[in-house]
């Protein structure tokens, strides 16, 4: 009795010590249900104006012929023709193709690159801790005030990029342009992306490589397991959630990705690396073409929170470990 | 070998495998870190230097580019610059051996300024009301707790643009294009799901003893909230706090389409910092490392906590 009270009474003592005497009362102001209102409300409410209002209004744009750009014009409801044509547009397809790839490419190289990171860092050297937090640095920064200077970096006759690369193999600086071609524009994001974001899917991994107990391993040693065998067997299955929750999240970023893409190549050359954020940018805020764009906001919606569902999924068994 | 390690213990990697750890993950961070160095060695340079063929790893370094980022100048006669005193200061010297005067400040002091403003009122609102929402989703039983908070987390899921149709919209109805108000609102409404998360995690890790202990000593809810709770959650709200402050302090998107003039904050501005024909890289480059340097201290501040960060909450070490 006296050793389950223990906590709470010198819990007790702490508050008491801060109490003033006097107020011994039991008048308990607000009920719990109350402030539990009060509380979350805010919140709520915020939420509601920015996101949710917002959302029903493009919604309903979604359904006209509406233009940003002419307020005054009339407006006509054109139920669905906007996503019928959307749906059936060739160039919507080629940008969801682009981000898709876009996505792939990046998230491939950031989960293989990450985890070999995350597993040369679980070796514990000496001096693994300074050297992660560096390498945890671009991921903290801006990525279009950092993805801008990268467009120096990749400038074909005076830039670091082209430099080092004639550097190792020999091939003229000037003979190749990053941002420019339509081979290499798309290779250029994607090499941005993942300079940036590895240090994130790595952050993931070690966490996951962590949370694999000692025992297990110390297990498969007495049972003569070679290292190879424990790789596959222990390691990689036992780190899978957490990598399968660095995935998601990058792909749901990657996914919305804009800002890098926008200051590198602008979607650029012609429309080889217009991802979907970027020709949702040029209809709405170049063409203005504010209705049809409202229904491919709708899609890209639809398709973002069909991602945060499995994301969710995902999430909860992580936990569940 | 398998020897030498299992006499030391099963799970300890050997000697070897940690020196070519060391050696590959030492070698990825300085590669990670040449871009960063190269911004703040062309910080460094003159404009000719700059753009010099190859790359100029070894320069005289000057001030020339952060004279630019502060400053507007204007090409004059050799006859007018000798007609004026000496230079004030070392910009103007700068800006006379290239046969120009300085006209006056740049704008990248304001647009510092507003993302300064737009940053900390944000993550102040985001944090207070997060830390509210928090506490109440913690300590309480509110109907369809899971839902509310998955529909929290779900409205950061929306792509930026696609939020930024009907924002443009609504915010030309009620005056608040271009405005600081309006983006600490919009950054709150982005922020506060990551502080709800991130803020709920910390406080269930309060034991519930310590406000209740409080409540049996005749505090009230809102006292044992004040007094209790609130104390022991510093680490977590200042974590949470400055998580905010880096997603307000980098954010583009919303930035670039939503402000222009008055609220426009450093992100959109900078890529636009031109000099004559051309790029002015030095310039671009300091503003670059002034933007860079507070993330790189909060950096180190919040090793820490990154994880947990970047995962809502999710991983938590």
């Amino acid at each position: 009795m006296d050793n389950d009270t223990g906590m709470i009474d010198r819990a007790a003592t702490v508050a008491a010590r801060a109490t003033p005497p006097r107020l011994v009362r039991r008048v308990r102001g607000l009920s719990d249900k109350a402030i539990a209102w009060l509380f979350i409300a805010p919140t709520m409410i915020l939420l509601l104006v920015i996101n949710i209002f917002p959302l029903i209004w493009t919604i309903q744009l979604s359904f006209t012929n509406y233009r940003a750009n002419r307020p005054n014009a009339e407006v006509v409801n054109v139920g669905l023709r906007n996503y019928e044509r959307l749906l059936t547009d060739p160039d919507v397809w080629i940008a969801m193709q682009t981000t898709a790839q876009f996505v792939f490419w990046s998230i491939l190289l950031q989960t293989v690159i990450g985890f070999s990171l995350a597993y040369l860092i679980d070796r514990k050297f000496r001096g693994h801790a300074f050297w992660t937090t560096v390498i945890l640095i671009p991921m903290m920064l801006s990525p279009a005030v950092v993805g801008n200077f990268w467009r120096f970096l990749y400038q074909p006759q005076i830039g670091l990029f082209n430099y080092i690369v004639s550097f190792f193999t020999g091939v003229e600086p000037s003979s190749f342009e990053m941002l420019g071609s339509v081979s290499l524009a798309p290779w250029s994001i994607v090499i941005v992306d993942t300079w940036m974001w590895t240090p994130y899917v790595m952050l993931i991994c070690l966490a996951g490589l962590r949370s694999i107990p000692d025992y297990i391993y110390e297990a498969a040693e007495v049972d003569r397991a070679s290292p190879w065998r424990q790789f596959w067997s222990i390691t990689v299955p036992m780190a899978l959630p957490f990598i399968m929750l660095a995935v998601l999240f990058r792909g749901i970023e990657n996914f919305k990705m804009f800002d890098m893409v926008n200051l590198l190549t602008g979607g650029g050359p012609g429309s080889i690396t217009e991802v979907a954020s970027i020709t949702l940018k040029r209809q709405a805020f170049e063409a203005w073409r504010t209705g049809p764009s409202s229904a491919f906001a709708i899609i890209l919606f639809v398709a973002v929170f069909g991602l945060a569902n499995i994301y969710v999924k995902a999430l909860n068994r992580v936990k569940q470990r | 070998m398998s020897g030498l390690s299992s006499a030391h213990s099963v799970v300890e990697p050997g000697i070897w495998s940690k020196r070519i750890a060391a050696t590959l993950v030492v070698v990825y961070a300085l590669v990670t870190m040449i871009p960063l160095l190269w911004i703040f060695a062309t910080s460094l340079k003159s404009p000719p230097d700059s753009i010099s063929y190859p790359p100029k790893i070894l320069f005289t370094p000057t001030v020339e580019g952060y004279c630019n980022l502060f400053t507007t100048r204007s090409r004059q006669t050799p006859e007018y610059i000798e007609s004026l005193g000496e230079p004030a200061n070392v910009c103007e010297e700068i800006a006379r051996d290239r046969s120009m005067v300085v006209v006056g400040a740049s704008k990248y002091w304001p647009r510092f300024v507003n993302s300064l403003v737009i940053a900390f009122g944000s993550t102040f609102l985001a944090v207070l009301l997060g830390t509210l929402a928090a506490y109440g989703f913690s300590r309480f039983k509110v109907p369809l707790a899971d839902d509310l908070l998955f529909f929290i987390l779900s409205t950061r899921m929306m792509p930026p643009i696609a939020v930024a149709i009907p924002i443009y919209l609504m915010y030309r109805e009620l005056g608040l294009s271009d405005t600081a108000l309006g983006m600490i609102l919009l950054y709150t409404a982005v922020n506060v799901s990551l502080a709800v998360w991130l803020l709920k995690g910390f406080i269930d890790e309060i034991p519930r003893e310590y406000e209740e202990a409080a409540l049996i000593d005749g505090y009230t809810r809102l006292q044992a909230f004040v007094k209790v709770v609130l104390p022991q959650a510093t680490t977590g709200i200042a974590a949470t706090a400055i998580f905010c402050l880096i997603f307000a302090w980098n954010e583009y998107a919303f930035a670039v389409l939503l402000t222009s003039g008055t609220a426009q904050t450093a992100p959109p501005f900078i890529p636009t910092i031109i000099g004559e024909g051309g790029m002015d890289w030095p310039a671009v480059g300091a503003g670059t490392t002034i933007f860079l340097v507070p993330i790189l201290v909060f950096t180190i501040l919040l090793r820490k906590h990154l994880l947990r960060g970047i995962t809502f909450g999710a991983v938590r070490k």
